[in-house]
């Protein structure tokens, strides 16, 4: 039989400590975890050398890869490294012309006629060479935009191949989606999308442009026109007739001269609240149906019944997910003001397990902020924050000497009248603030000129559907966050814009109703 | 030593003895399914290559509780797992010894005889009742002390899920503390038949009995009901730990048993008590694996990742 002391002996990590019924006791401010390297992981980056990026990327119009008029391109950088990926063609005006031509063309001549049986053929067999191309896809969306492999291989390119698939069912049941009306594609469609989910947004915006019968212009952010040109191959893959899809790249300008061009029927913008508003009023008396999907500041609000450990994974999805470049982040934390010490504390160990760095490892959590201007905006909020009273909370990590990177952060201390807890960071940056009954949880969810998504917690049902009702968001998750579907409706309230994607709800903005 | 007794006046433990103080209970937190096997996913996305997983690999060795639960089990067959568990693999692999070996009662004379009385791997056996602890508690606790005064290091008991389904909490507490009392100097492990208990809110409940009750370890399963242990199973018990730590400061060691049966399954546990509990918990005095096929995988892996190739099974011995 062994000794007392060798099962002392046994537990001998923990140094001079009381006794509680033989369990040494930590005292309680060496309380902590530690989250170090006693076993840690090796770099496992995705193969990225198979992907051949050509030096030059053109214009795709009429089924075409055509130089741009003014011959003028712009360097494409990779946010990790701030290296040059190749260089994309500067479309002005006069190529926007020519694409919504080919697309007008098409429009005529091919796309509305051809029924709808064979519109959605076309769309599932996109959705099949974008899932066998899976791989390669996510490769490179990471090296063009930054996001984590993790996230562009399990997320956006798995809801790509959705939204296409999902469309294309729609194609030939689109008598059924709004029954006794009878409905009419839009035209030619203008659309402009941002950089946080290249290739997701252009899935919304065309999916259910061409589902519909309606052809298509899109623009590219600047930053992230890589793959939607590798898209634009898969169009012509799948023999998409000429100009049913047309990718023009470029600046504002690009899309200023799509928005103003006499010829589209309709403007579908996802983007900042500022650029929204502006297109708005381009296209005031012209007679073209605008979408707008615009900026978000959501509350994810956590009651004190909520399971918390389990919230404490959705403030990070909530507002970690995609370095924080997500309009419908959970950037403002609401939390019950009785768990407010325990959710601050849990949420400064997580954060401190998320591993930033290399896009294209499989481990990373955290990638690299898309540009320049963008990681400026996020320090220069931030400061405000602290400069504000605001109390900093980031984890102890290294990042990269070369590229754009900011640390996943949260500031307590936060009041509503913060400047961090009204504008959009659109970072990997959350507000934490408090709030005492369900009541004041929803005044200070709505106290906000967005109106895009929100999250509840709580393992009460009744408290769930008593909550949703009074929140004027988009989109609400109770128990989850950030989670898309193509079947769901999502779109904003108030300054979030106006006009749904996605669900049967998303038909209605590229069809007329009659 | 005056600390004990203002730390017994503390003690949680009364909360689940009396219907009137379970009023002040403070709330065991509750736990939702969708996103803790959400995240316990998570945990098997890592990607571990090339020396993480050859020193991960060793580590799981180390935390092995090498295991034979069987009516048919006889001292050759103790003897074969004795060894293995003392030097599991060819030396020149570097590969540490087996935390424990995991038996019957009937066998723990002969487990300490075949290691000795100093020896590195301990013996660990299972007791009251064990699987199904339908049995009356003086027998349960009389076979405990037999089992420690035999040699055993540490005893697997499992709770009363009678008790526990049937809402006699009281009950199952004090069944652990009588077990920890009879254990003595041995180590409590406490199994909680988490096939058996099915939601996760309960498996949350039990643990938290358990730890206050005097566990030093709080495990999955006997094996002998599925499902056994699963990711999330573990990681509810993982956050259960992890808050006891911070309320009382005690660290409460873990141990999934029962269907791990691979090295990269062995591997996702490993992520998931480092990003869960951290460096700390990553140590065999505070989370083993309950297992009687896994160590060959393992072995076969690193012999893998050292050698370059794979070999077949013949070259690994059985235990």
């Amino acid at each position: 039989m062994k000794t007392k002391s060798t099962a002392l002996k046994f537990v001998r990590r923990v140094s001079p400590a009381k006794l509680q019924n033989g369990h040494p006791v930590v005292p309680l401010r060496e309380r902590r975890l530690v989250f170090g390297d006693r076993w840690d992981y090796a770099p496992a980056p995705e193969e990225s050398k198979n992907y051949v990026i050509p030096p030059r990327h053109e214009l795709f119009i009429g089924g075409k890869f055509l130089k741009p008029h003014s011959g003028k391109h712009f360097d494409s950088i990779n946010p990790a490294t701030e290296d040059k990926i190749t260089e994309i063609a500067l479309g002005d005006a006069e190529d926007v012309n020519i694409a919504v031509k080919a697309a007008r063309r098409a429009y005529e001549k091919v796309w509305s006629k051809m029924p709808g049986r064979e519109r959605g053929k076309y769309l599932y067999r996109i959705a099949r060479i974008i899932q066998e191309k899976m791989r390669e896809l996510a490769v490179l969306e990471s090296m063009d935009g930054g996001k984590p492999i993790k996230e562009t291989r399990d997320v956006d390119l798995p809801l790509v191949a959705a939204h296409f698939f999902y469309h294309g069912g729609w194609a030939d049941k689109l008598n059924y989606a709004f029954p006794g009306r009878n409905l009419q594609p839009l035209g030619v469609a203008g659309q402009i999308i941002p950089w946080n989910f290249p290739l997701l947004m252009a899935a919304w915006k065309i999916a259910p442009a061409i589902a519909c019968g309606n052809t298509v212009v899109i623009k590219p952010s600047k930053t992230t026109s890589l793959t939607l040109l590798r898209l634009a191959q898969i169009f012509q893959e799948a023999e998409l007739p000429e100009g049913v899809v047309n990718v023009v790249t470029g600046v504002g300008e690009t899309g200023t001269a799509i928005v103003q061009h006499p010829d589209v029927n309709k403007i579908a913008f996802t983007g900042s609240t500022e650029v929204g508003k502006q297109l708005a009023q381009m296209v005031v008396g012209t007679g073209k149906r605008i979408t707008l999907e615009l900026g978000g500041k959501a509350a994810n609000i956590i009651f004190e019944d909520a399971p918390i450990d389990q919230a404490i994974e959705g403030i990070i999805a909530g507002i970690y997910f995609n370095m924080g470049h997500v309009c419908c982040a959970g950037s403002r934390l609401l939390v019950q003001e009785s768990i407010f010490p325990k959710v601050v504390h849990k949420l400064r160990d997580r954060i401190q397990t998320l591993r930033i760095g290399n896009p294209l490892d499989k481990n990373t959590d955290i990638g690299a902020i898309n540009n320049k201007p963008q990681l400026e905006k996020i320090r220069e909020l931030v400061q405000s924050g602290v400069d504000e009273g605001a109390e900093l909370v980031q984890p102890r990590c290294t990042l990269p000497e070369r590229g754009y990177w900011y640390p996943p952060t949260f500031l307590t201390g936060v009041t509503a009248s913060h400047r961090v807890a009204q504008e959009e960071i659109f970072g990997p940056v959350l507000a934490v603030m408090t709030f005492r009954t369900p009541e004041e949880a929803v005044e200070r969810a709505n106290n906000t000129p967005y109106g895009l998504s929100a999250g509840v917690w709580t393992d009460k049902g009744s408290k769930i559907f008593k909550i949703v009702n009074k929140l004027r968001a988009g989109v609400v998750w109770a128990n989850t966050f950030n989670k898309f579907d193509p079947t769901s409706p999502f779109g904003g309230y108030k300054e979030s814009g106006f006009g749904r994607e996605g669900g049967v709800q998303g038909l209605a903005a590229y069809c007329r109703l009659g | 030593m005056k600390a004990p007794v203002h730390l017994e006046a503390e003690r949680p433990a009364a909360l689940f003895r009396t219907p009137h103080s379970a009023l002040r209970t403070p709330a065991i937190p509750t736990v939702d399914q969708v996103m803790v096997e959400e995240r316990a996913t998570a945990f098997t996305k890592r990607s571990i290559k090339t020396s993480a997983k050859l020193a991960g690999l060793k580590i799981v060795v180390s935390m092995m509780d090498l295991t034979t639960l069987e009516g048919k089990d006889t001292p050759g067959k103790v003897a074969y797992l004795c060894r293995k568990a003392l030097q599991p693999a060819d030396p020149k692999y570097g590969v540490p010894h087996c935390a424990a070996v995991c038996i019957y009662p009937n066998m723990v004379k002969y487990a300490r005889k075949f290691l000795g009385e100093n020896s590195h791997v301990r013996v660990a056996s299972v007791a009251t009742a064990f699987p199904s602890g339908q049995y009356p508690l003086r027998t349960k606790l009389d076979e405990v002390r037999r089992a420690v005064a035999d040699g055993a290091d540490e005893i697997d008991m499992v709770i009363n899920r009678c008790a526990f389904l049937s809402g006699d909490s009281a009950k199952m507490f004090d069944e652990i503390a009588a077990t920890k009392e009879a254990c003595g100097p041995a180590h409590l492990k406490v199994i909680l038949e988490t096939g058996e208990l099915v939601t996760y809110d309960n498996v949350r409940l039990a643990s938290e009995i358990a730890m206050q009750a005097g566990a030093n370890f709080i495990k999955t399963s006997t094996g002998k009901v599925s499902p056994a242990a699963t990711i999330p199973v573990t990681l509810v018990m993982l956050e259960a730990i992890r808050d006891y730590f911070f309320d009382t400061g005690i660290r409460i060691g873990m141990k999934p048993a029962g269907g791990i049966r691979n090295a990269k399954q062995a591997l996702h546990y490993l992520v998931m008590v480092k990003e869960t509990l951290g460096d700390d918990w990553l140590t065999p005095d505070l989370f083993r694996f309950g297992a009687s096929t896994l160590v060959n995988d393992v072995l076969m892996q690193i012999a893998k990742t050292v050698d370059g190739n794979y070999q077949g099974p013949d070259y690994f011995s059985l235990p």
